[in-house]
Parts: C-alpha cells; structure tokens; sequence
C-alpha cells in the first residue's frame, strides 16, 4: 500500500525559502504571486492490508519523525 | 573532570570540542561514538557541530534517534551538565531535551563569521565563570540558525530566564542589525527549566586561544569545570543518583 505526507511549515512560522521562490516568480513576471509556501512530500510504500491501519500506523511516522511538531504540520493520504 | 563528546556520522566540530577541552583546558576529554550506548562515566557532556547524519530530513532529527542518546537524556535528566554547540543544540532541540525548533536564516544565506553574543544568565553550569552581560565574540557556521518557539512557549522562555545567550552588537545591545538569522529575540542559546542543558549556535570551542580570532568561548567551557571544581554538578548529580 502507498501513502503520501505533506509536511508544511505552519501558517506562523516564517519561510524564508518560500518567500524567495515567490520573488524569483515575481521576477519571472508572474506578478499574481500573492505568497509561497514551500514543503516536503514523502512517499510511503508498506506493506498492509487495511486503509484504516496504513492510515495510523503513517501519521504516527509522520509525527515521531516526518515533522517536527513544533514548526510543522502534516497530512495523510492513503492511495 | 571527564568531558564526553559525542561523534555522529557528519559531526565536523567534535574534534575541536575535544581539542578545547583537553588540550586548551587540560581536562580529560573522550570521543563517544554516536552507537555506543554509555557515556564512559563523563562529568559533562557535549554535542558538537556538523552536520549529524548529514541533516537529511531535518537538522538533528535523524541524530535524535542515535543508540547514545537515551544515555544523554538520563544523564541530563539527573542533572548532569550537557552543551549543545550549533548542530549539537539542533539535535537537543530536535531530541526535546530544549524547547523549540530552528528554521532557515532569515536571508537564506549559510552565515560564517564572528559575531558579538551577550550572556543573560550566569547560573547555568556554562555560564557560571561569566560575568553578567558580558559580551563574547564567537564564530557563528550555520543555514538554519533561525531558532524559532511559539509566543508563550518564548514567553515562558524570558520568564523563566532561559535565554543564556542573545546577539547583540559590539557594544552589547540588542538591535534588528545585530540579529543575523532571524532568530526570535535575537536568541543565540537557552537552557532547560533544570537549568543543565544548554543549547548555543555560536561556537565556543573555536574562540578559545587567541590564534583562533577570539579567546571569548573559552570562558563557557571553563565555567563547567569551574562547576565541577565547585561540587555544584557534582552534588546535583549525586542527589538523584
């Protein structure tokens, strides 16, 4: 089974990087870039059955070692 | 007194942690492999700097999970004096063992040079030899410096006079241009409630002979051993044995 994790840096942490590839678009002339948050994507191959486990057992990953808890916040999908 | 530094995979700074402590201080010093699991009966403990595990995924977060670390978390659970030093204070970030998180530098940029830091508190067992207020001169080496906690979490922080260390400019004050990274309150270092645990991003181990730029560092490794000396880790460590 594969899942996938969206760690983002939460609304109140600044993100100095984001906030250069939202100057380098608006150089590019892309000047409706309102703001860019950038994240990290993961994924999970596992070997499981059912959904609902895969499910936990990921955003368990997710919150021991995938994000930290004090800057980031994260979410499961389970395809 | 015995000073054990920890040697992750990536670690670029335990050597000269081991130098300042042995050969500049003259006290013993041992090079603790991050796969061991005990710390060979050291006095005080430090986590250098590097790049633990190459930060991948997050500074310090793949080095929090290493064999030796549950035997810092005990050793500074019994009140055992244990420094973080730049990647070393990610990885107690990372392990718990501080609060909070660090993020990119405000400008991105990877800063390296020297920079003034005022000591707020001199009861900590690495700030016991400082003189309150007193303004050091350490290199800074770092991309992600930028220490960041939640308002009350900094608030709690400034309360319980947690913040060891603040950049400040050469005359010792607090201003946006003094800050380098971003860091909130222009924090360069904190400790634990415990007050045993402290965490710093500048380097003291290499401001300590004057060769090196600045001799300014030396002063912090010297005050846990001036602790040692003054039975305050000693006593506190034989209490909850």
């Amino acid at each position: 089974m594969r899942a996938r994790v969206y760690v983002t840096l939460k609304p109140s942490v600044f993100d100095p990087q984001g906030r250069v590839v939202a100057d380098a678009l608006q150089t590019l002339g892309y000047d409706d870039v309102r703001d860019v948050r950038q994240g990290k994507f993961f994924e999970v191959e596992l070997d499981a059955i059912d959904r609902g486990v895969a499910e936990a057992r990921v955003a368990e990953m997710a919150a021991k070692l995938l994000a930290n808890p004090v800057i980031e916040s994260y979410r499961v999908e389970v395809l | 007194m015995k000073f054990a530094v920890i040697v992750f995979p990536g670690s670029n700074s335990d050597q000269d942690a081991f130098h300042a402590t042995g050969a500049v201080l003259g006290e013993q010093a041992a090079l603790v492999w991050h796969k061991d699991t005990d710390l060979g009966g050291a006095d005080a403990v430090i986590l250098p700097g590097g790049f633990a595990h190459g930060d991948y995924l997050r500074t310090g977060a793949i080095a929090r999970f290493s064999p030796i670390m549950p035997a810092v978390s005990t050793f500074a659970g019994r009140g055992g004096p244990v420094l973080g030093i730049c990647n070393g204070f990610q990885v107690l970030l990372e392990a718990g063992l501080l609060p909070g998180a660090m993020v990119r530098n405000r400008d991105i940029k990877f800063i390296s040079r020297l920079v003034p830091v005022r000591v707020e508190a001199t009861d900590t067992p690495f700030t016991r030899a400082c003189v309150a207020g007193q303004v050091l001169r350490m290199p800074i080496a770092h991309g992600e410096g930028n220490y960041f906690a939640d308002p009350d979490e900094v608030a709690s922080l400034e309360r319980n006079r947690q913040v060891v260390f603040r950049y400040v400019d050469d005359r010792g004050h607090t201003s946006a241009g003094a800050n380098p990274n971003g860091s909130v309150n222009a924090i360069a270092g904190i400790c634990n409630t415990g007050r045993n645990v402290v965490g710093l991003m500048p380097h003291p181990e290499r401001a300590c002979e004057p060769w090196m730029g600045s001799a300014d560092g030396r002063v912090v490794l010297q005050s846990v051993v001036r602790a040692y000396a003054d039975g305050v880790v000693a006593r506190r460590a034989a209490l909850i044995r």
